[in-house]
């Protein structure tokens, strides 16, 4: 684990989203309304739909293009639609959002 | 060792066999799929709805190229293979050559273009992919267009129906004495063509097609060999399909009508198997979904050493044509050792006859009512003896043993193995167990077992499965919730929310018990319009309940960047409002700038992060958001009006430009679409918006109600107004009124259809008192809302949030 600081949680919407640039592609950062965050890769894997830009409900988020809903949890397409987004891990401490860079650069290394 | 496999086609059967394989053994193969269209599998029996226009591409595809790559499957889409080399186990292609352990073959069918003088002609289709289909939809774009089909069997019924739907003038030309001769016999052809003809198709039996003819390599008309001619524009041949054997046959492959497979679909090389239509078993060759589908299941046990054998079923068909109820199974020719069974109602146009050998049904043909079909085929298919039940048997299974007739008896009756899904060769049993394991509705049903997922035909027989199973705990959805979380209709919650003075989400989620946390995205984007239409003052709009348009104040494009609308009041602009339109297209790259319908300029192609700085840009010159993104005021279309034109009765333009400063910025159900016209020469197309006034020597004709989209309707008369005063009322009083009682996503015609125009009249046109007091309720509500989103969001802070929140490229580099 290598914990990086990619910012405020408050610079993150409350059932919101933003993206983080990374060298495989831009990783969504989605903050719940109990003000939990989870990552995961920001393009669907329906029709490359930014995931970041979906309506956030639960621990699930709507796609915007097609409204394909993925677990926040473990990037599972829920319900009759099949496909994952892969998750990252990600961690608030003292009010900061922290990616694991390790991981990140484990993936785009595979 | 992880073996390597090598799949040829990408259509329905691979996609499921490699739907199987995946499923079963993940890592048993690693994949490489070749496919020469170039895009994924759809379900291709669903191209007709495509092409009447009752579904979109979109919803038919069943494995995109993403679900390939989740699953580990090298795709090659839109290379073809040009060889098999089996001594050294490769398939060669354009991208060179690629070495299999296992290949399988799943060419598919071509179709069959019959070779008469002219086939060649630009114009001549096959029915057959998507490329078809666009093919033939772009063809009925023209209006007045004509088309010919030849062959009046399955497909080429479904292409006329949906030309037909799509406005062509269409004339099905058909060989044979009666239509889909293979499954219907005369008299049920006779019913079909009768309610084709009804619909408007020319529909010709019996007639040869001679030559087609052409003009600058273009297809004109059909020439029939009795000498007539009938023009087209274009001319579709569903004649028929071939197995597509060229590859097997040229890798010295034994083939024969299709590429001979054994029991367990292995060619005549053990290391090659082949699926779906091109595979000729048992002397048979299969067109219907149904056997491939086992067939797949048959490819993905072998693969995998399994034991297993392709039996072929016998099979029933269904026509895909809204409003055509149409059912066959097995042989129903007329033989001295057959007898028939005919029950026939001139009136209500249903037609039914069994075809009985032995004492056992060996044939059924229905049409007008086929709720009997699939139990008829039960007993076809088991053989059952009919003897005992010869008297009542065409009345169906309500009439065996004396019950009484009930709608969800046939059901009832049917056994645990009687085919419920034909696509999917899902079975009644299968079909309770999941929902004695816990679905309840038609969606779970759907998600566990694929029952009525492909063509949909079923879907009414596995709600009947659902009730008789579920008896009174399963209610027939008339009343539509608003989404799973609620069981509330929208009517209901618009009420609740008003009369339970309900003014936040939470107290929404709360008080009318929602099952999850905090909604989904269908109820919040609901709730959050009518808690702002409701509660102006009181209730803070949420962003993060909004449809990402919304949220981000320009439309997203499929690849993700957005589009920006200046508005342009009533369509007019200026020179320089253009020269900064044009700057700002050149200073963010902007790759399309198109003029929209609604009179404005559409720049197209804008990343995220650029948006706010245009935005910027754009107010410094005087525009402001063109809202083309909302549930909103979209445009006021105008004409010149009085200003220019001789025939203006008023100014039409003026009173544009007033409506649309006057409405823009309010939130609505739907969008809302207006125009005013100067004269009834009505250049503005005021009679298919929203609200479209017509100007007359007299005063305003203040229409409602019209659409121009999925719906095509003409506006119907509110009222006329004698000043352009009481025109902007009556408009203003009629957005409110909408705005306080339609349901979300009503566009103004759907929520006057439910409501009626009079009770709208009543409370816009006759109770003036009333008529202002909506208005007063509209400008107070525009008080909040009636502000430019752009200059509120032209700052560092959103410049900020509208970007990446980190970017690591960089480090992830170093």
């Amino acid at each position: 684990m290598s914990w990086i600081d990619i910012g405020s949680i408050d610079d993150v919407p409350v059932r919101g989203a933003r993206v983080v640039k990374t060298a495989q592609g831009c990783v969504a950062v989605f903050r719940t309304a109990a003000d939990e965050v989870f990552a995961m890769s920001d393009t669907c894997p329906h029709k490359a739909g930014p995931l970041s830009e979906g309506i956030v409900h639960g621990h699930k988020v709507t796609c915007p293009l097609h409204n394909w809903v993925f677990s926040l949890e473990t990037g599972e397409a829920q319900g009759a639609d099949d496909g994952r987004v892969p998750t990252y891990p990600v961690r608030i401490d003292a009010g900061r959002i922290l990616l694991d860079g390790a991981e990140l650069a484990k993936r785009t290394a595979a | 060792m992880t073996q390597k496999l090598v799949v040829i086609g990408a259509g329905m059967a691979s996609g499921r066999a490699i739907e199987h394989l995946v499923e079963t053994a993940p890592d048993a193969y690693e994949i490489t799929l070749f496919g020469t269209e170039p895009r994924g599998n759809y379900n291709r029996i669903m191209l007709s709805p495509v092409l009447s226009g009752e579904k979109t591409y979109e919803e038919i595809v069943t494995h995109d190229a993403d679900w390939y790559a989740t699953h580990g499957v090298t795709c090659r889409f839109g290379e073809t293979v040009t060889g098999i080399d089996r001594a050294r186990k490769v398939v060669l292609s354009a991208g060179g050559e690629t070495p299999y352990d296992k290949l399988l073959i799943a060419s598919g069918s071509n179709p069959f273009i019959i070779p008469m003088p002219g086939h060649d002609l630009d114009g001549v289709l096959a029915y057959r992919d998507l490329d078809d289909t666009y093919a033939m939809m772009k063809a009925a774009e023209k209006p007045g267009a004509k088309a010919v089909v030849i062959g009046g069997g399955l497909l080429g019924l479904e292409a006329a129906a949906g030309l037909k739907m799509r406005g062509m003038d269409v004339t099905v030309v058909h060989l044979m004495g009666h239509l889909m001769e293979r499954q219907l016999d005369e008299a049920a052809g006779y019913l079909l063509r009768k309610e084709l003809v009804g619909r408007g198709i020319n529909v010709l039996c019996s007639s040869n097609s001679k030559e087609i003819l052409g003009e600058d390599g273009k297809v004109r008309a059909l020439l029939l060999d009795n000498g007539t001619e009938l023009p087209c524009d274009i001319l579709v041949m569903a004649v028929g399909i071939r197995p597509n054997t060229a590859l097997a046959k040229e890798a010295e492959l034994a083939v024969g009508r299709g590429i001979h497979v054994d029991d367990q679909m292995v060619t005549s090389d053990p290391d090659i198997l082949s699926v779906g239509e091109c595979v000729e078993h048992d002397g048979a060759i299969f067109g219907l979904v149904a056997p491939l589908y086992d067939q797949a299941k048959i490819v993905a046990k072998t693969l995998l050493g399994e034991a297993a054998a392709f039996a072929p079923k016998q099979t029933s068909t269904k026509l895909k044509v809204t409003g055509v109820d149409l059912f066959s199974a097995g042989d129903f020719a007329e033989g001295d050792d057959r007898e028939d069974i005919v029950f026939r109602d001139p009136a209500r146009g249903v037609y039914k006859r069994l075809v009985l050998q032995d004492n056992r049904i060996i044939g059924a043909v229905m049409y007008g009512d086929t709720a009997d079909g699939n139990w008829f085929f039960g007993l076809m298919k088991d053989g059952t003896d009919v003897s005992d039940m010869r008297e009542t048997l065409i009345f169906g299974p309500a009439y065996q043993g004396g019950a009484a007739a009930d709608p969800m008896a046939a059901v009832a009756a049917l056994p645990a193995d009687a085919e419920i899904c034909g696509c999917n060769g899902v079975c009644k049993g299968q079909i309770v167990e999941a929902i004695q394991g816990g679905a309840t509705t038609l969606e779970d049903v759907r998600a566990q077992t694929k029952a009525s997922g492909s063509c949909g035909t079923c879907t009414g027989l596995v709600e009947q499965v659902l009730a008789v199973t579920l008896g009174d705990d399963f209610v027939l959805p008339t009343a539509k919730p608003v989404c799973t979380c609620t069981d509330l209709t929208h009517e209901d919650v618009r009420r609740l929310i008003k009369s339970q003075e309900l003014k936040s989400q939470p107290a929404v989620w709360q008080e009318l018990g929602w099952t999850t946390p905090n909604g989904c995205h269908v109820c919040r984007p609901a709730i959050n319009f009518y808690l702002l239409a409701d509660w102006p003052l009181e209730y803070q709009d949420d962003p993060q309940s909004r449809f990402v348009n919304e949220r981000n104040h320009a439309n997203i494009q499929k690849d993700g960047t957005y589009s920006v609308v200046p508005r342009m009041w009533g369509g007019i602009t200026t020179a320089a409002e253009l020269r900064a339109i044009a700057d700002a297209a050149d200073k963010y790259n902007v790759p399309t700038v198109k003029v929209t319908g609604g009179q404005r300029i559409d720049l197209l192609g804008v990343k995220k992060e650029d948006l706010p700085r245009m935005w910027a840009d754009l107010n410094a010159a005087g525009m402001v958001s063109g809202h083309a993104y909302t549930k909103g005021l979209r445009t006021v279309k105008t004409c010149v009006g009085t200003d220019h034109c001789r025939f203006g009765t008023q100014d039409s333009t003026g009173l544009g430009i007033k409506l649309e400063k006057r409405l823009w910025g309010s939130w609505t159900p739907h969008k809302v679409k207006m125009a005013v016209s100067g004269c009834p020469r009505n250049c503005a197309e005021s009679t298919c918006k929203d609200v479209g006034i017509i100007c007359v020597d007299s005063g305003y004709e203040v229409g409602v109600a019209g659409a121009a989209g999925m719906d095509l309707k003409e506006t119907e008369a509110l009222a006329k107004a004698t000043t352009e005063q009481e025109a902007i009322d009556m408009t203003v009083a009629f957005v409110q009124l909408y705005r306080e009682n339609a349901r979300y996503l009503d566009r103004p015609y759907k929520w006057v259809d439910k409501v009626g125009l009079d009770w709208v009249k009543a409370r816009v046109v006759d109770d003036v008192e009333n008529r202002m007091a909506l208005v007063a309720r509209f400008d107070l509500s525009q008080t909040v809302y009636q502000k430019d989103p752009w200059a509120e969001r032209a700052d560092a802070k959103t410049q900020r949030a509208w970007s990446a929140l980190a970017d690591l490229t960089l480090e992830a580099a170093e």
